[in-house]
C-alpha cells in the first residue's frame, strides 16, 4: 500500500504496523465487515415483513392461512439454527436448480440425482458455470440473507403474534363501534399500538442476529470472524512478508469492541425508538411520559 | 410473504438468461489454510504449491480456471452439490472418499505423516493427540484408539500444542516442517506409512474433466515439472 513497504522486515514497530495492516488480506477483512453490516442492513427489514406476514396470517379468519402462519412459526422456531443453514440452504439452491432446469432444458434425458450427485444441464447453473466469481459470492449472499430473514422471521412473528394479542381488547371495540371495518380496525388501531409490546422481544431478536454472522462462514461468505481466525493466527516467515506469532487473542479483542459498541450504538436507537413508541400509549410507559410533560 | 417468495423464485429463474451456456470456467475449490499447500498470501490471493499446480495444469489443459476457497469440513459436499468443479486441496486419496467423489491420479506421491510435540520423548499411546478434524490423521488416531481431540483448521492443532493442550499434533510431514523450531516445537522420529497419495477430486458424474487434468498431471509428470513444483514448495518426496 505505502512505498515504504517492499521490505517489511527493515521497518520499525510504527512503519511496519501501518504496512501490516494494510495487505491485501487485511483488507479483505476490512470489506467482510461491510459485508456483515449490509447483510444486517438488509435482514432486519426482511425478517420483519417475514415475521409481519406469519403474524398477520396465524390470526386470519382463513384457516388454511392460519394453519401456514402457525406451521412456518412453530417448525422453523424449532429446527436449530445449524441444521437449518446447512439443509435448507443447500436445499433451495437445489430447487431453484431444478426449477431452472424444467424450464431450460426440457431435452434433458439423464436423471438430475445420481447417487450423491445433483446434476443440472449447464444452463440452468446457478449461478452458471462461467459467470465470475463475484457473482457467484453475490448469490450465495443473497442466499445467506434469504435463510437469515426465514430463521429470523419466524421469531418475530412470534413476538408480533403476542403483541398483537396484547392491545388491550377494549381498543379494538372502541374502533369496531366506530364503525370501521375488519380491515380498518386492524391497519388504524391494531398495528400502531402493537409496535410498543413488541420491541422489547425485536430487540431481544436484533441483538442476536447482530452475533449471529459467522453462521455465515457455512455458507461461503467470509465474515469478521473467520478473517480474525484467519488473520491472527501464526503467521510462518517462508509464506508472508509480515511473521508473527498467535496473534489471536488481540483480534478477538477487537471483535470483542467492535460488537460491544454496535451493541451499545443499538441500544442508544432501540431506546429512542421505545421512547416514540411509547408517546400517548395506554402503558405504564406512556403514562410516566405524561406526568413527566405536565 | 408468498408474493415475496415467488418474485425471488422467478428472479432466480430469469438471472442470467443473457450469458447462457456454460462450463467455460473450472472452479478450484480449496482451503487456503494448509501451509505450503494451499494458503492465502499477503495480498489475500490463494498461493502455495497447488495454486502453482493447478495454474499449470489447467494451462496444459487449455482450461479457464478460477478458484474458490471452502471451509474444510463441507469441502465435499460443496463439490457435490455443484458449487465448484474440483477439489484441489491436499487431499489425500482414500477409499471413504472415493465412495463419494472420484480421484484423479496422485500428484504427490503417498508420504508418510509425522508428529510435532513440545517433548522428544513424548508418550504417543496414553498422551491427547491432535488432528484437523475429517483426516487421514484424525481417522488414523481413532482407530488405534488413543485420546484424539479434533480442530476445524490445522492451525489451531498447533495452537493446541503450544498452550499444552494436546501432546502432539499428527499431520502431513510438509506441514509439520512449516512449524518445527518455532516455540521449541520438535519433529519427533515416529512417522506413520497412511495414506494413498494426493490428487484432485471430482464429482463421480464428472469423469471427462477428471480425465483431462488426469492427462495433464501425467504430462507434468513425465517432463519433469511436477517434481520441481514439489521441490519448489518442498510438500513431499518426488516422483
Amino acid at each position: 500500500m505505502f512505498s515504504y513497504c517492499t521490505d517489511p522486515s527493515t521497518l520499525d514497530n510504527l512503519a511496519w504496523l501501518s504496512c501490516y495492516l494494510t495487505t491485501g488480506k487485511h483488507s479483505a477483512m476490512y470489506v467482510s465487515v461491510f459485508v456483515v453490516l449490509l447483510l444486517l442492513a438488509i435482514t432486519a427489514p426482511m425478517a420483519l415483513l417475514f415475521g409481519f406476514g406469519a403474524a398477520t396470517a396465524s390470526r386470519s379468519t382463513i384457516l388454511p392461512l392460519r394453519w401456514l402462519g402457525r406451521a412456518y412459526t412453530s417448525i422453523v422456531r424449532g429446527v436449530p439454527d445449524i441444521a437449518f443453514f446447512l439443509f435448507f440452504v443447500i436445499a433451495l439452491d437445489q430447487g431453484f436448480e431444478w426449477l431452472r432446469h424444467k424450464v431450460k432444458c426440457p431435452d434433458w434425458d439423464e436423471p438430475i440425482r445420481r447417487g450423491v450427485d445433483f446434476v443440472v444441464c449447464d444452463a440452468a447453473k446457478l449461478p452458471l458455470g462461467n459467470a465470475p466469481q463475484w457473482v457467484h459470492e453475490t448469490y450465495g449472499f443473497f442466499l445467506a440473507v434469504l435463510t437469515f430473514a426465514i430463521v429470523f422471521g419466524a421469531f418475530a412473528a412470534n413476538v408480533m403474534y403476542g403483541a398483537m394479542q396484547t392491545v388491550p381488547r377494549a381498543q379494538l371495540e372502541t374502533a369496531e363501534a366506530y364503525g370501521m371495518t375488519r380491515r380498518q380496525t386492524f391497519w388504524r388501531v391494531l398495528v400502531p399500538q402493537m409496535w410498543v409490546y413488541a420491541l422489547p422481544g425485536l430487540s431481544n431478536l436484533w441483538m442476536v442476529l447482530i452475533k449471529a454472522t459467522p453462521l455465515l462462514f457455512l455458507l461461503g461468505v467470509e465474515d469478521i470472524v473467520y478473517w480474525a481466525r484467519e488473520l491472527g493466527g501464526t503467521q510462518n516467515p517462508r509464506f508472508t512478508d509480515y511473521p508473527h506469532g498467535d496473534w489471536r487473542m488481540w483480534y478477538f479483542l477487537a471483535l470483542l469492541v467492535f460488537y460491544l459498541m454496535f451493541t451499545k450504538v443499538s441500544e442508544v436507537v432501540l431506546d429512542r425508538i421505545m421512547k416514540r413508541l411509547t408517546k400517548g400509549q395506554a402503558t405504564m410507559g406512556g403514562e410516566a411520559q405524561r406526568k413527566a410533560a405536565a | 410473504m408468498k408474493k415475496l417468495v415467488l418474485s425471488t423464485a422467478a428472479l432466480a429463474l430469469t438471472a442470467g438468461f443473457a450469458m447462457a451456456d456454460g462450463h467455460g470456467v473450472v472452479r478450484l475449490g480449496t482451503e487456503g489454510a494448509y501451509e505450503p499447500w494451499n494458503f492465502v498470501n499477503d495480498a489475500g490471493e490463494i498461493d502455495g504449491f497447488e495454486r502453482d499446480l493447478g495454474d499449470e495444469l489447467c494451462e496444459r489443459a487449455e482450461l479457464t480456471c478460477e478458484w474458490v476457497k471452502n471451509d474444510w469440513d463441507s469441502i465435499i459436499p460443496n463439490l457435490v452439490s455443484g458449487n465448484y468443479d474440483a477439489i484441489i486441496a491436499g487431499m489425500s486419496i482414500t477409499a471413504e472418499r472415493e465412495e463419494v467423489i472420484d480421484f484423479t491420479q496422485g500428484y504427490t506421491p503417498p508420504d508418510p505423516s509425522a508428529y510435532l510435540s513440545l517433548d522428544a520423548g513424548v508418550d504417543l499411546e496414553g498422551g491427547i493427540i491432535a488432528a484437523q478434524a475429517s483426516t487421514l490423521q484424525a481417522a488414523f488416531i481413532a482407530d488405534q484408539g488413543w485420546t484424539l481431540i479434533e480442530f476445524a483448521t490445522p492451525e489451531e492443532t498447533v495452537a493446541a500444542v503450544r498452550n499444552g493442550e494436546a501432546d502432539a499434533v499428527l499431520a502431513d510431514s510438509s506441514f509439520i516442517d512449516t512449524v518445527v523450531g518455532t516455540d521449541g516445537l520438535v519433529k519427533l522420529e515416529r512417522t506413520e506409512a497412511i495414506g494413498g497419495g494426493v490428487g484432485m477430486g471430482f464429482r463421480e458424474s464428472d469423469a471427462e474433466l477428471r480425465g483431462k487434468f488426469d492427462a495433464a498431471i501425467t504430462s507434468m509428470k513425465e517432463d519433469g515439472s511436477l517434481n520441481e513444483l514439489i521441490a519448489k514448495w518442498q510438500v513431499s518426496s518426488q516422483w
